[in-house]
């Protein structure tokens, strides 16, 4: 107990922290929307779209390696990846609106976007 | 420069890239950014018992050395970043006296995470990584915790290196 009164800024410093990211995570929840499709970047150019609801499997190649996203039950996960880390595979998988997979090693980056009665959706869930 | 200070900084370095080294040799969890940040550990210590400036010395060339060593020119970008963003907000938060080891690397520790997800917001061009941010600042704090207690340890019973 001593060390808490001894360490009040510290103490206070990790709540202000942990309660900013807890709200934060609460508004991204509860404002978090079905996607409708996906969106496939390299180094920011968009590459592909492909809808949410139309399974499949599609391998991304770019300069820096090799990826394949799977799309299955309206969501989509890397299964494949030939970087070091391999964090896009250990990602799993998206489906809300807004969420990404990031493959930094190949600048990769699979967003989900809107759907387009998304919001409804969520709410009825 | 004081042959004495070149020694500091040798084995400051030095300490701070074999903690680079260890901490890459921990397997990844799921998101990117998450981890301990072993290498604070010299910083912090650098940053209270020898003062900013050899902080920013060490740490800097920390950063360039284990980029040559174990990274490439896309992972300079981001611990740069990170490094950098953290030793300024470390700086200045220790000088306001109301925080101690621990607060002021749980600042260091989250803000080297806001800091490399600046850079993969300017990197992959999208501002969809806001999903990140939580995690990162939880783990931050936690790995700051625990960075700050250790470091604290080390700043109070090191003993004080002889000069001159």
């Amino acid at each position: 107990m001593f060390w808490f009164r001894s360490h009040r800024g510290d103490v206070l410093l990790i709540a202000a922290l942990l309660t900013a990211a807890g709200v934060l995570a609460l508004g991204l929840f509860l404002t978090r929307r079905d996607g409708g499709s996906v969106s496939v970047t390299v180094a920011g150019e968009t590459v592909m779209e492909l809808p949410l609801d139309a399974d499949g499997s599609f391998p991304i190649d770019t300069d820096g390696g090799h990826n394949v996203l799977v799309i299955e039950d309206g969501s989509a996960r890397m299964s494949e990846a030939d970087c070091p880390d391999r964090l896009c595979v250990k990602t799993g998988a998206i489906r809300w609106a807004g969420e990404s997979i990031v493959c930094l090693p190949h600048q990769v980056v699979v967003t989900v976007e809107n759907g387009a009665d998304g919001g409804f959706d969520a709410a009825s869930r | 420069m004081k042959a004495s200070k070149v020694a500091r900084y040798g084995l400051l370095v030095a300490l701070a890239l074999v903690l680079s080294y260890a901490e890459s040799l921990i397997p990844p969890v799921g998101v990117p950014g998450v981890k301990l940040g072993l290498p604070n550990l010299a910083v912090v210590f650098a940053l209270y018992r020898l003062g900013a400036v050899d902080a920013w010395v060490i740490s800097l060339i920390r950063v360039g050395l284990a980029a040559l060593l174990f990274g490439n020119g896309v992972s300079l970008a981001y611990s740069i970043t990170g490094a950098a963003l953290s030793l300024l907000v470390m700086c200045l938060l220790k000088r306001t006296g109301k925080f101690s080891e621990t607060g002021v690397s749980v600042a260091g520790g989250v803000s080297h995470n806001i800091g490399q997800i600046l850079v993969a917001v300017i990197l992959l061009g999208t501002t969809r990584l806001a999903w990140y941010l939580p995690v990162l600042c939880v783990s931050g704090t936690v790995a700051g915790i625990l960075i700050g207690i250790v470091s604290a340890l080390l700043v109070k019973r090191v003993p004080e290196l002889k000069s001159k």
